[in-house]
């Protein structure tokens, strides 16, 4: 099997995977098969004003990964994924970097077909300001 | 957790004036000043800081005039205009550069420096409403986006820690980059007009804005007694949109004093304004399924 | 002359102050509307539309049939528009800031010249005067670019010995500095309230070190306090103007109205700072050459 990036802030198999994808402290690179891992820093990301969703995903993809595990991906760093090959699991929480990968080694976890978050803005929210029953959405222009 | 940003496209709508009323009566919250360009809720809020930090972002040319050969490779590449010719040396006009590090690629003598751009300060404080995160960007800086979205990444993080259940930003004017990184990824946006042709204009334009990243809206027009038929077209616009009407306050000369007296409208005018924005703020709950909601 | 109208502060009144100085300036004049995330001044000016055309960037296009990846262009590009993601070249359009330095750079000619809408240039008459403005796209993060844009197309549409009247967006950040630097006067509209003032003071850091002569307009004069006149005289910048605080100014503004139009002693105040502001465009002979 080949490699897996998890977002998680620290360097270990019992880190908690970080929600945040773009944003994320750093990843977690680990061999499925060895369990074996090494960490790659996130700060070259964080240190953008936009686009930190894409420059993670060169990063991840640089480091030889072909799944993410996170929580929150928004549509430019999916789009990147995607066009670099990589598999995309969203929406994990409060799980530790350990289950993460067992839940998919088990194929236990769906692959994720869509972004789950719009946000620029660091966290995002799965599905925020999605739908919402039409409020702010629809109708013609005015002028 | 949600996340309610004060809007508005217009400057000056009373934005802020709002904002600052709603941080009282919708205790718990964190608040967020997001206009980090002219900030002006911590006047109203007498914020107390906490944390003081440097912002930086980015990067910036700066040409060693004793290393450079004149060669003019500099000027020819900048789309910004921003190498300006002098006796000695070329220097860089930071007010023009984007950061794009073209020239320091280019440069065939080596002889220009990249180095980060300290853009401000951000802070976490603590006001009579509970804490509140904050920056002021220093005069005539650019890439507020990201200040914006660390400031964003910050309240994010003091609600979860402190187990808040919400986030009440107040926004930038405008519709670019600040605004954008404002507004993607909130859960409500508050829209603030007022019946005047810019105020109606630039309503449409912030809508727009808010349809484009599926951030559910709702407006408040204020000064809505200062014209009669543009209040009435700003509801029509409001219908046929279907966007939510979550109420309105009058051209009222309190509001200002009120700013002058450094105080929200709510403990200014408790009975008058301070009601109608209770009552806009129910009217936000609701929407959002809040638990304070009456 | 050039007269950028400013503020720190938005809804100060930039756009009243623009337009009826253009009702009464006493010669030739354009006028240039340079909000462009909110422009509000055709709003007012009723200018009668001659044309209008979209506005682009140039940014990269790939060709990834040239590409080697070997990520020359994402290296050198500070805004993630351009990756190379294991083995494909992707751009993302909107993240590109237009410096043209991938295209530069590429030693394959894998990039090509492509361009992203930033919004439209619309530009007319307004009475007499040739007038123009920007309008950025919904979505468009950036307006410097817009707006240098508009600048440029001003020489099309207005002789360059005609006096400009700026309409400037509010703030102190990027767009603002763009739209005073090219002045010769900035007119700084305030209001006597603390959020004025503050602003006000932040305005007067961002544009001091353009090193070009500034003025103060104080709009809604006699509400709140005098914070901002005591900040004036400490920065020894003069008040050019102040317009009272009157309800039936803030209406007028609200039916579309020119203010200096519908309120006759604006009109007065008006005329005499636009006086003030040609003056200072002229500064007396100094002493010694009397001497």
């Amino acid at each position: 099997m080949s490699k897996i990036a998890i977002s998680c802030d620290e360097p270990s198999l019992d880190a908690q995977v970080d929600p945040r994808f773009g944003r994320a402290a750093g990843f977690l690179i680990v061999d499925p098969d060895t369990m074996t891992f090494t960490y790659q820093e996130n700060g070259q990301a964080q240190a953008m004003a936009r686009g930190a969703g894409i420059q993670a995903a060169e990063t991840i993809i640089r480091a030889g990964a072909r799944a993410v595990l996170t929580g929150y991906v928004g549509p430019k760093a999916f789009q990147a994924l995607s066009a670099g090959g990589v598999q995309i699991v969203q929406d994990l929480a409060n799980l530790t970097v350990r289950q993460a990968v067992e839940r998919y080694k088990a194929g236990d976890i769906a692959l994720a077909q869509e972004p789950n978050s719009q946000a620029h803005g660091g966290g995002g929210r799965p599905g925020a300001g999605m739908g919402g029953g039409g409020r702010g959405g629809g109708g013609g222009r005015w002028r | 957790m949600d996340e309610i940003v004060i809007l508005s496209g217009k400057g000056g709508t009373g934005k802020t004036s709002l904002t600052a009323a709603l941080a009282q009566v919708a205790q718990p919250a964190v608040i967020c000043d997001l206009d980090v360009d002219a900030p002006d809720l911590h006047l109203l809020l007498a914020p107390q800081r906490l944390e003081t930090h440097v912002f930086q972002s980015g990067h910036e040319a700066a040409i060693r005039p004793e290393d450079c050969t004149q060669c003019g490779i500099c000027a020819q590449m900048c789309r910004y205009d921003a190498v300006i010719p002098a006796q000695a040396a070329p220097t860089i006009d930071p007010l023009h550069c984007e950061g794009c590090k073209v020239c320091v690629t280019f440069c065939p003598a080596g002889a220009i420096d990249w180095r980060p751009r300290t853009c401000g300060e951000w802070y976490h404080s603590r006001t009579r409403f509970g804490r509140m995160v904050h920056a002021q960007l220093y005069p005539a800086q650019e890439n507020s986006g990201r200040l914006v979205a660390l400031l964003r990444q910050q309240a994010q993080e003091l609600a979860r820690q402190q187990r808040i259940p919400l986030i009440l930003s107040d926004g930038p004017p405008g519709i670019g980059c600040p605004v954008i990184s404002s507004l993607s990824g909130a859960s409500f946006a508050v829209i603030v007009t007022e019946p005047t042709p810019s105020g109606r204009h630039d309503l449409a334009r912030i809508v727009d804005l808010c349809a484009h990243f599926k951030v559910p809206a709702g407006v408040v027009v204020n000064k809505y007694d200062l014209s009669a038929p543009r209040a009435e077209e700003i509801a029509a616009d409001c219908a046929a949109r279907g966007l939510a009407l979550l109420g309105r306050l009058p051209y009222d000369p309190a509001v200002t004093a009120a700013m002058v007296a450094r105080q929200t409208l709510t403990e200014f005018a408790p009975g008058g304004l301070g009601e109608q924005v209770g009552r806009i703020w129910q009217a936000v709950a609701a929407r959002l399924g809040l638990p304070q909601a009456a | 002359m050039k007269i950028a109208v400013a503020s720190g502060k938005g809804g100060t009144g930039k756009t009243t102050v623009a337009a009826s100085l253009i009702h009464v300036w006493p010669d030739p004049v354009a006028a240039m509307d340079l909000d462009v995330e909110a422009p509000n001044l055709h709003l007012f000016l009723h200018p009668e539309e001659i044309g209008r055309c979209r506005a682009f960037m140039e940014i990269p296009e790939p060709d990834e049939s040239r590409c080697t990846f070997c990520r020359k262009c994402s290296d050198i590009c500070q805004f993630a528009a351009v990756k190379v993601l294991g083995e494909v070249l992707m751009v993302f359009p909107e993240m590109c800031h237009g410096c043209g330095g991938c295209l530069a750079v590429c030693p394959e000619g894998a990039l090509r010249p492509g361009k992203r809408e930033l919004g439209e240039i619309i530009w007319g008459t307004a009475g007499a005067a040739p007038f123009i403005m920007g309008r950025s796209r919904i979505g468009e993060a950036m307006s410097p670019p817009l707006m240098r844009q508009v600048k440029a197309h001003l020489s099309r549409i207005a002789p360059p010995q005609i006096d400009l009247i700026i309409d400037a967006p509010p703030g102190v950040s990027c767009p603002a500095v763009n739209a005073v630097m090219d002045a010769d006067v900035i007119v700084l509209v305030t209001e006597p309230t603390p959020f004025g003032a503050f602003d006000l003071g932040l305005a007067f850091k961002a544009f001091a070190p353009l090193g070009k002569p500034m003025g103060v307009v104080v709009n809604r004069a006699g509400i709140g306090e005098d914070a901002v006149y005591r900040l004036c005289e400490r920065q020894k910048i003069a008040v050019l103007a102040e317009i009272p605080y009157d309800r039936a100014i803030a209406e007028a503004y609200a039916e579309g109205r020119v203010v200096a139009d519908a309120v006759p002693a604006v009109r007065g105040i008006v005329e005499a700072l636009a006086r003030q502001l040609q003056a200072m465009d002229r500064p007396a002979p100094k002493e010694v050459l009397h001497g």
